[in-house]
């Protein structure tokens, strides 16, 4: 078992023809994921190796039954992108590019509210379930298939920091998300913890957050009444100067909200396991899951 | 991107968002012509920074009299300004706004926000004015009030007619309350804001609404759309060091420890931070090369990062993933050649073609501890600086 992607999923990926999109294609051909067709407008017609290019996305899922779309469209298209799937009925969404407008991305919110589809990121490194599909730009050797935990990050490489280190246990995973770090995104902490918490084969669940914002915090309310599981957190940004843009366009603190201190705080009330280190975050894991 | 009260105020005139009358001045020559032909005293004489709190920091001053615009503006101009958003440090005048006085019956304050968790734009208005806003929400919310406009429908009457309610303003100034609101909300959306902020928003004694204070903040990732706001853009205003690195395309920002960091990834750079201070030393910066970081882009890191005189040693902490190991490996070793790298270096590589990255560096010569893992990366570097 896995969340939201496994070995069916047939996945579409807008924007392939691109140079990041067929770099990244090839590498999720490469791992098992069922790529069943590619979109760019005016390459319909063409194929990037042997996958069939169309010019829209309802003509690409029409003809290949699609249920995924993988979107690597530069960021003033990238909204329009979005909406295109959305409209094609596309279940599930994943927005890997950096640099939407907010505004863009406040009416894609608004548009997908209630639609049907599901949008993981923008902005965010993909989802993969280890053995079954690889839908993203993450370092796929680092993970370990089989589970038993699940991984839910805000964040790309700090993702990657925190796989090696549960394979480096010999821990497995079952599914592990990116959601991504812009301010406005698609799936949340709270959709990713209950879908872990639903699936039977997954047995904790590491969550990784950063500052900015108040997801951790709506996240650890969820935790203390409806997650059963053990979790362990980790928040980057302890060290982070109040007010400035960290790298990521949500990561910013302003007053007492979203700081480091505090989310790590909320998360400890509702009895997360969290690791203020990162470079022990693996051995705590092993500590916690494995007893 | 921020820009300058008087260059926003310029934005607000373009949407007919009344704002007193005035003018720029370099000196206190051209400070006494604006207010001459301003005509009437008292006179506002506002240095123009882009940090807020102006006023307690000797920053506003009123003038009755030519001469005493011109005793303002040479004082003002050329100052260190500290403020609570300045940093101890405070930053240098250059120029001043010279604004006719107006007479006051009711100050408000507006703003208006993205606010990520309903994906609306948020107003936040309150009838005390004048204050600072983050007080008053904390002290007294019930003088807070908000307004979320969905923006597929836009700004429609009934959000103007809660906010002006709630304002308790004066039936005759309804209307242009109103009409202002909507012309900022258009302003806000066709500019991409990430901020708009009048504090304080003035009912004159006349009902006439003006914008005393404006503040506008934009966002980054909208500018390729917005070619012509660029122009607003004041270096001057930003770390010598930041504007360096925003030139190669790195996220920098300069910090005040003295171990340099270079991170592929925002998060990770963050967590890497925090590693170095758990171990017991500071971060001089957060740089984040990138995910699809080039060897020239990690030359360009070094070179910020060995500008910076505090650095007493660097960690390198490199996660491979789309970033390969063997490429990073490569751009630093060509770094170390080019620029004298003097102090110690710590690198910490993982990921994609990590065998290779480590080959490379460690015929390359160079003198540098590597680490196994990020534990281990931050106690050596923190010993380093430690010991020093």
């Amino acid at each position: 078992m896995s969340i939201f992607v496994n070995s069916d999923t047939r996945l579409l990926v807008q924007g392939i023809t691109g140079k990041e999109g067929q770099y990244h294609t090839r590498q999720c051909v490469a791992y098992g994921t069922d790529v069943v067709a590619g979109v760019t407008p005016g390459k319909g017609g063409f194929d990037m190796d042997g996958i069939p290019v169309f010019n829209g996305v309802q003509e690409a899922a029409k003809h290949t039954h699609a249920n995924c779309s993988m979107i690597f469209v530069p960021p003033p298209f990238a909204a329009d992108a979005i909406m295109e799937s959305i409209d094609a009925g596309i279940e599930l969404i994943i927005a890997i590019t950096e640099g939407i407008p907010v505004l863009d991305m406040m009416k894609v919110k608004q548009i997908i509210t209630g639609s049907g589809s599901r949008l993981i990121g923008p902005n965010c490194p993909g989802i993969i379930t280890p053995g079954q599909a690889k839908i993203g730009i993450m370092p796929a050797q680092i993970h370990k298939p089989g589970g038993p935990i699940g991984v839910v990050s805000r964040s790309g490489t700090l993702t990657y920091e925190v796989v090696f280190q549960l394979t480096g246990q010999g821990i497995g995973q079952t599914t592990c998300i990116g959601i991504g770090g812009d301010p406005i995104n698609g799936t949340n902490f709270i959709d990713c913890l209950e879908a872990f918490e639903n699936d039977p084969e997954t047995k904790g669940i590491v969550m990784v957050g950063e500052i900015g914002g108040n997801a951790e915090e709506d996240a650890a309310e969820f935790i203390k009444s409806n997650v059963t599981k053990p979790v362990v957190g980790f928040i980057a940004g302890l060290t982070a100067p109040p007010g400035r843009r960290m790298g990521h366009a949500g990561a910013i603190t302003s007053g007492s909200s979203g700081t480091a201190r505090a989310k790590i705080e909320a998360l400890k009330k509702a009895g997360v396991h969290v690791c203020e280190n990162l470079g022990y975050i693996g051995g705590i894991c092993a500590e916690i899951f494995q007893s | 991107m921020k820009i300058h009260e008087f260059q926003a105020k310029q934005i607000f005139r373009k949407y007919q968002i009344p704002t007193p009358t005035g003018g720029l001045a370099l000196d206190s020559e051209k400070a006494r012509q604006i207010a001459s032909e301003i005509g009437q005293f008292p006179v506002i004489v506002k240095a123009q920074i882009h940090a807020g709190g102006r006023g307690k920091g000797g920053g506003v001053l009123l003038a009755h009299s030519l001469d005493e615009v011109s005793q303002h503006a040479k004082s003002i101009i050329g100052m260190n300004l500290v403020t609570h958003q300045t940093g101890p440090e405070g930053k240098v005048v250059k120029q001043v706004l010279v604004e006719q006085g107006v007479n006051i019956e009711k100050e408000l304050y507006l703003s208006l926000i993205p606010d990520r968790e309903t994906s609306c734009i948020l107003v936040i208005a309150s009838e005390a004015g004048g204050m600072d806003i983050e007080e008053v929400a904390a002290t007294t919310p019930e003088k807070i009030i908000k307004v979320y406009i969905n923006p597929l429908s836009g700004i429609q009457p009934f959000h103007c007619r809660k906010v002006s309610f709630g304002l308790n303003l004066f039936p005759a100034v309804m209307k242009e309350f109103s009409q202002m609101l909507t012309r900022l909300y258009q302003l806000f959306i066709e500019n991409d804001c990430s901020l708009v902020e009048i504090n304080p928003l003035v009912i004159t004694k006349e009902n006439r609404v003006l914008a005393l204070d404006a503040k506008m903040d934009f966002d980054d990732n909208a500018m390729f759309r917005h070619k012509d706001l660029l122009e607003f853009r004041d270096l001057d205003e930003e770390d010598p060091l930041d504007v360096e690195a925003s030139k190669y395309n790195l996220n920098y920002i300069n910090l005040d420890g003295t171990v340099g960091n270079m991170v592929n990834g925002a998060g990770l750079a963050m967590a890497v931070m925090d590693t170095i201070k758990l171990a017991g030393a500071e971060p001089a910066n957060f740089l984040d090369v990138g995910g699809g970081a080039t060897a020239e882009m990690v030359e360009n890191g070094f070179k910020i990062i060995l500008s910076d005189h505090k650095v007493k040693a660097i960690l390198i902490n490199i996660f491979g993933g789309i970033l390969r190991c063997d490429v990073f490996a490569n751009g630093v070793v060509e770094a170390a050649r080019k620029t004298k790298i003097n102090v110690p270096l710590v690198v910490r590589m993982e990921g994609t073609n990590v065998e290779e990255g480590r080959r490379i560096l460690k015929e390359s010569g160079l003198a540098l501890f590597t680490a196994d893992d990020l534990k281990s990366a931050g106690e050596i570097v923190s010993k380093i600086v430690v010991s020093q």
